[in-house]
């Protein structure tokens, strides 16, 4: 277990490392259900446990993101990284 | 071909290198058609095994899930379970997997295997796997997964032989494929999964996860917030350059080639009104079309190989905050871009869109960019009534004109999508932008040389047919009926087409249009330009020279400026494109948004054309 704080992916800045502590789809207010939301994130890899590293930004609202999880490299909007808790150093 | 022979379909994650292994398994022999009602893709190709077995081989759209998201990847999902009406109901199911990319793909393998149909795993890219130091113990994945497991490397002569022979072996074992089982995983199905995968995984394989090193320098510099923009912005201005001066050639022998079956028609011995049928109305017509092959197959060059090296996706990415202020999603970028040659491909190439909704916003707004179809009767309008001088010093008045009539189709688009995303979609979830990104992949001219093919003969196919009855139609509304004998004016003001541009009349008066006008639209419908040539015959001007020159005089001395702004702004938005219309019905699998986009444009068209005839006149321009 770690001591660090729980932080949402969402509000990660570039170079952040860490581990995925949970998904947590309710407490976004992304466009879709919560459950739909979970399962596309469990579908691109974001399961507890995973290492995941934010590599980029967008130029505007530093948005959207790029984060590495585990293996593979997804973007994905800030939003939606939001249902992300993540705790930092891996 | 049989149609009993044995079908083995390939499912994968996007990105995995499935397409190019369809293209080493079948080459040249693959057939590309949609499913019955949608616009996915169907590409089937048969293939000999080397036991002498004539198999079918189904390349299916990339997913993560058997749990559909979008069209494409309900069309896997319904081939894998056998829920299709048609014959492709797979006997075996090849998983193919990116062997240096394997987290993802072996939970796609664990719920592929819950179907009940014979599956089998093909770990593609082997060899880029093993320059990067991967190994994997492929036998003992075998063991684990339960399933036979296979390398492959699509690009290699020999690369697909184990693949091959492992397939004869799952036929040759062919059982009654029992009832496809699957249910859709709910989270914790799919937590299980991916920690099942990652188990064996890390069981199996050494030197999985670390980053291609080449794909990240690579990204410092792509995805970099402000480096990126200028990269993307880059490698937009040499597409342009080269679908507007590389096509020029091709355009021109097409052009000339089609002349001269003209001519030929011409000097045939037949009936002038046989002679018009064919030379006017077919070739004519087929080649107002086909001029645009070559600035088609340059763009989806262009297309194909960003796709192939992994850059669409960033360019998705860099675009996404962008576009999303409008309303569109970022993978609208590329298809809106590529409608400033030709709304055709453009709206072709939104298949990369993943949502049905997003794509369809994409598809409406497509026909408001400025395409080059346009530019021929802009610069007809804008020579005769815009005067060539120079404004705040150095600014050419007539560039600056046409600058503002791009611009305001832009607006327009932005607009519209804004509209259609607050009004229509109102109130229905947004959909997230989530999408992998792929490390960068030189791509494979035998790929792209396939691809391109497939992309020419479905847009020649598409301009023999629909596109060409619509020709014949307008051409006939041009034609009858006859002129009297010994009539004094062009044959074309007896034509029904006269009759219609006399009816509206009253409709188009408030927009300053004369009948004239009204007729010469007609004909613009087969292709914008032809507008120009229309015009020229209802004024009366024979060809010759500089018969260009001729027309923009017979206008400025027949039109008020006020007339002619509103012509322009009427361009600017007026679904004046049969061809478009036509790609909308096949794209979107009815005439609903075909009748959507029509009258939408045309609503708009009428108002911008009314409220520049009028703010013209006010400002006494009449």
């Amino acid at each position: 277990m770690s001591s660090q704080p729980t932080i949402a992916l969402g509000n990660a800045r570039v170079g952040f490392r860490g581990r995925i502590l949970a998904i947590a789809a309710g407490r976004v207010a992304a466009g879709l259900p919560a459950s739909e939301l979970e399962r596309r994130l469990l579908e691109l890899g974001f399961v507890e446990g995973a290492d995941v590293e934010v590599l980029h930004q967008g130029l505007f609202g530093r948005d959207p993101i790029a984060v590495r999880v585990a293996h593979t490299t997804v973007g994905l909007r800030r939003r939606e990284a939001m249902a992300v808790l993540v705790s930092a150093g891996a | 071909m049989s149609d009993a022979a044995p079908v083995v379909a390939l499912v994968g994650n996007p990105n995995c290198g499935k397409t190019a292994l369809f293209n080493a398994l079948t080459g040249s022999r693959q057939k590309v058609a949609n499913y019955p009602g949608v616009t996915v893709e169907k590409k089937v190709g048969p293939i000999t095994t080397p036991a002498g077995r004539t198999v079918r081989i189904v390349d299916l759209p990339g997913t993560y899930s058997l749990r559909a998201r979008s069209p494409d990847e309900e069309i896997t999902r319904d081939v894998v379970l056998g829920r299709t009406q048609n014959d492709v109901i797979p006997d075996l199911i090849v998983c193919v997997a990116d062997a240096s990319n394997l987290r993802l793909a072996l939970r796609l393998v664990l719920e592929l295997k819950q179907v009940g149909r014979p599956v089998m795993l093909s770990l593609n890219m082997m060899d880029i796997a093993h320059r990067r130091g991967i190994e994997i113990d492929a036998e003992r994945l075998g063991r684990e997964l339960g399933v036979p497991v296979v390398s492959s490397v699509a690009v290699r002569r020999g690369g697909t032989d184990a693949l091959l022979a492992e397939i004869d072996c799952r036929l040759a074992e062919r059982r009654s494929a029992a009832a496809a089982q699957w249910r859709a995983p709910d989270a914790a199905a799919l937590r299980r999964a991916q920690r099942e995968a990652d188990r064996i995984l890390a069981a199996v394989a050494r030197g999985q996860g670390g980053r291609d090193s080449l794909t990240a320098r690579a990204d410092a510099v792509l995805l970099h917030p402000v480096a990126g923009l200028v990269v993307l912005l880059a490698i937009l201005f040499v597409m342009f350059q080269a679908v507007f001066a590389w096509a020029q050639p091709g355009m021109d022998a097409i052009e000339a080639a089609f002349g001269w079956l003209g001519g030929l028609v011409e000097a045939m011995p037949l009936p002038d009104l046989a002679k018009s049928f064919l030379k006017d109305g077919l070739i004519g017509g087929v080649g107002s079309v086909v001029v645009f092959l070559p600035q088609i197959v340059i763009l989806f060059f262009f297309i194909l190989v960003l796709e192939d090296l992994g850059y669409m996706a960033r360019a998705a990415f860099l675009m996404d905050r962008i576009m999303g202020g409008a309303g569109l999603h970022g993978r609208a970028f590329i298809p809106l871009l590529s409608s400033f040659a030709c709304a055709i491909p453009g709206i072709m190439s939104t298949r990369v869109i993943d949502d049905r909704r997003d794509r369809l916003t994409t598809i409406l707004v497509a026909p408001l960019m400025t395409c080059s179809a346009r530019i021929p009767v802009y610069t007809l309008i804008i020579g005769a009534f815009v005067p060539d001088r120079e404004v705040w010093g150095y600014i050419g008045l007539q560039g600056l004109v046409m600058f503002g009539l791009y611009t305001v189709g832009i607006v327009g688009a932005l607009l519209v999508s804004f509209v259609v995303k607050r009004l229509i979609w109102r109130g229905r979830p947004g959909e997230p932008f989530m999408l992998e990104l792929p490390d960068y992949k030189l791509p494979r001219p035998r790929s792209l040389a396939i691809g391109l093919w497939t992309r020419a003969t479905i847009f020649l196919k598409r301009a023999g047919t629909i596109i060409l009855s619509m020709m014949i139609l307008i051409w006939l509304l041009a034609s009858f009926p006859q002129p009297p004998e010994g009539a004094a004016e062009p044959a074309i003001n007896y034509s029904l087409a006269a009759r219609i541009g006399t009816a509206i009349q009253p409709v188009t008066a408030p927009l300053g249009f004369n009948w004239q006008i009204n007729v010469a639209l007609i004909p613009g419908m087969a292709a914008r330009e032809v507008a120009v040539g229309s015009l020229g015959t209802i004024y009366a001007i024979s060809g010759g020279e500089e018969v260009a020159d001729r027309i923009g005089q017979a206008l400025s001395s027949q039109w008020s400026l006020a007339t002619a702004l509103a012509f322009l702004a009427w361009y600017v938005f007026a679904p004046q494109c049969a061809s478009t219309l036509a790609v909308i019905r096949r794209e979107t699998g009815g005439w609903r948004w075909l009748w959507v986009t029509f009258f939408y444009m045309l609503a708009l068209a009428y108002l911008a054309a009314f409220v520049t005839y009028r703010v013209a006149l006010a400002l006494g321009a009449g």
